[in-house]
């Protein structure tokens, strides 16, 4: 994958500058990090509005304070594990400003007061984080010594309490969330768990303050995100823009669409397919009535001529096969699911088969120690809703998509 | 306003079927034997006049799976 | 009175074996979720545990009254502590060993809500050595080891609990066969 300059309506921050990941190149452009104390922090990131980029975009400066209440030296963890297949912007990130994410992951542990950092990254990551961790020692950039854990290969193992997990020495599989994690985490210490980007904003917030970060985005979603393009698109790569950023603009700096597209999937294997209107905002409050939302910036193009209940039934199989393996609901549940929409999508149809993809899916959601049966579910039930005609072409006995002339597309 | 919710353990729960059994107004059985809320919901309410069968449902899990808690 | 003590002694031991197996084959049966004799699930769950209950109660009164039999020659810690009795010392020890575990099964059953199912599931476990062990004390350790009513009722004490295994490993034990089981993927990592 690789980046691709921007046009007008899509812009560099965190990627903008050469991006070689080297230490001098980083220095000269940004200089060393400030550093603050955790008042000026937490207003810096309220004023800023800077939200989580890990998927579920929450306000920073609050987990921060809820971290900051709880009683105990806190832990700082920055998740670049990404174990979503179809996004690449924590390893691009990792690869191409490391030292981004580095500053802010120690902005944050020096005013939480943390003593040990985390850097939980993907196997391709980790040579390139380690170097990047050399030379900051050797420049005496990094007061807060931070430990590097490889992440599983696996979908759950970037799960908030599989990383606590994980960098704690244990299975990366999701727990029972028997208090929060700002609460108690790694060995029972509050524990602040961020997402790659997420810091590198900070780092650049701590540099430039609210007002710069809010020249980007939208007034309520302000900034800029990372949105990887992928699926049917000429160029696909990881494009930075700001919230509100058209689709087909997106689209367009990935290369334009391959074919004629019919639908986009948006936020990620948990998210949700809306149609492939160019128009349309990548925006929580724009994306809302669709039931979808940016998520991680996973924006996964179908072209006209693929079958949108293939691609998801494809998608729920994968899904099933990456349960953690803990709770009865969910391995059980999710095949089954898998199963019944790839009846659907695959000619084996029978009346009452819609009916029961709605039911477990309802049955799902909720029982599990994480939101994968939700996640999973709900990209189902919105798949249902994006493709109803197709629904009810394969009920009829045919497929839209072989009807006009191609087979589905298959990766 | 606090209420009692019965909160499961999904590591922990083996589909016993105890709970179900102790506690009929709340919950069923799934198809595969887990407990499973009659209104939906992840966490059921325990209403007052529940909360002696609740905690017995607790108390007698083979998996120690359950827990009240208040929300 | 030392007569009393002794028939008290045998019978207990007797009984209380008993007990054990009966709880031995109802702790194996729960585990397949289904209900037995018209009772419901919760009710075998509870029949097993004060089965267990009477159980060590009545082991307690066998410890008891050997302990004041003189014939029996027990000290105290030959109560507590295996091998070392005067009268056929590894079949009593057997006995005392059996006693052990079964305090070590009741103590974190009852404490299990605060030691955690992980400690609670390992210590359980010891079941499976306690009930052979306390099987061969009784049919060794005491003089009715060679008469016919005991040896029939350690048959069938035998028999109830190897039913119960075979049943186990059937795979039309559980109520619902065609559940996935869980099992936590062990995900390869590269440190």
């Amino acid at each position: 994958m690789t980046t691709v300059d921007a046009p007008a309506q899509v812009q560099l921050r965190l990627l903008a500058g050469p991006n070689d990941g080297r230490l001098d190149t980083h220095l000269g452009r940004h200089g060393r990090p400030p550093v603050l104390d955790a008042g000026r922090l937490v207003e810096l990131l309220r004023a800023a509005g800077l939200t989580g980029r890990g998927g579920a975009g929450f306000p920073t400066w609050r987990k921060i304070e809820a971290v900051l209440r709880a009683p105990g030296t806190p832990v700082v963890v920055a998740n670049g594990s990404e174990g979503e297949p179809a996004s690449g912007k924590d390893r691009a990130l990792l690869a191409y400003q490391p030292h981004l994410v580095l500053d802010g992951l120690q902005l944050v542990a020096a005013a939480l007061g943390a003593r040990t950092a985390h850097l939980y990254v993907a196997a391709a990551s980790a040579d390139g984080v380690r170097a990047a961790l050399a030379a900051r020692r050797g420049a005496g950039l990094d007061p807060v010594a931070v430990t590097v854990t490889v992440a599983p290969e696996a979908f759950v193992a970037g799960e908030e309490s599989a990383v606590v997990a994980a960098v704690s020495g244990r299975p990366a599989v999701p727990a029972d969330k028997l208090r929060r994690i700002t609460e108690s985490g790694v060995g029972g210490a509050p524990t602040l768990v961020q997402n790659v980007e997420t810091l590198a904003h900070l780092a650049l917030i701590a540099r430039h303050g609210p007002a710069w970060f809010r020249a980007a985005g939208t007034h309520d979603e302000p900034g800029t995100f990372l949105a990887t393009v992928g699926g049917a698109v000429d160029a696909p790569g990881v494009i930075e823009a700001g919230y509100g950023v058209r689709l087909g603009d997106l689209v367009d700096a990935a290369g334009g669409p391959a074919s004629p597209l019919q639908a986009v999937l948006l936020g990620g294997y948990h998210g949700g397919w809306v149609p492939a209107r160019p128009e349309l905002e990548v925006s929580r409050a724009a994306l809302a009535p669709f039931g979808a939302s940016p998520g991680a910036g996973i924006v996964l193009a179908l072209p006209a001529h693929a079958c949108g209940l293939a691609e998801t039934a494809r998608i729920a199989g994968y899904l099933a096969g990456e349960v953690a393996g803990q709770c009865g609901p969910c391995v059980n549940g999710l095949p089954r699911l898998a199963g019944t929409l790839g009846d659907l999508a695959h000619h084996r149809a029978r009346a009452g088969l819609p009916a029961e993809v709605r039911r477990l899916a309802a049955l799902v959601t909720g029982r599990g120690a994480c939101r994968h049966p939700d996640g999973t579910a709900r990209m189902i039930i919105s798949a249902m809703s994006a493709f109803d005609a197709d629904v009810a072409a394969h009920l009829a006995g045919r497929c839209l998509a072989a009807d006009s002339g191609h087979q589905g597309v298959r990766r | 306003m606090s209420t009692t919710r019965l909160h499961v353990d999904w590591t922990a729960c083996d589909g016993r079927g105890l709970c179900a059994e102790l506690l009929p107004e709340l919950l069923a059985e799934d198809d595969w034997g887990y407990p499973v809320a009659h209104t939906g919901e992840a966490e059921p309410e325990v209403p007052r006049q529940l909360q002696d069968s609740a905690r017995r449902a607790v108390d007698r899990c083979p998996a120690l799976a359950l827990r009240l808690v208040q929300r | 009175m030392t007569d009393t003590l002794w028939y008290f002694g045998r019978g207990s031991g007797v009984v209380s074996l008993v007990l054990l197996s009966v709880v031995v084959a109802l702790g194996i049966g729960a585990r397949s979720g289904r209900t037995a004799f018209g009772l419901p699930r919760f009710a075998v769950n509870m029949l097993h545990r004060n089965a267990a209950l009477l159980a060590v109660v009545l082991l307690a009164g066998h410890v008891v009254s050997l302990y004041f039999d003189p014939y029996a020659q027990l000290r105290f810690f030959d109560l507590v502590v295996p091998f070392v009795g005067q009268y056929r010392p590894f079949w009593l020890g057997l006995g005392t060993l059996a006693f052990d575990l079964m305090l070590a099964l009741i103590a974190t059953s009852l404490l299990r809500h605060r030691l955690g199912a992980r400690t609670w599931r390992i210590v359980h476990w010891l079941a499976y050595l306690c009930w052979p062990i306390a099987l061969l004390h009784g049919w060794q350790t005491g003089t009715d080891g060679g008469t016919w009513w005991l040896r029939t009722v350690l048959a069938l004490c035998a028999a109830l609990v190897v039913a119960a295994v075979a049943w186990r490993v059937t795979p039309s034990f559980a109520r619902f066969p065609a559940r996935v089981p869980r099992r936590v993927r062990i995900l390869e990592e590269a440190r």
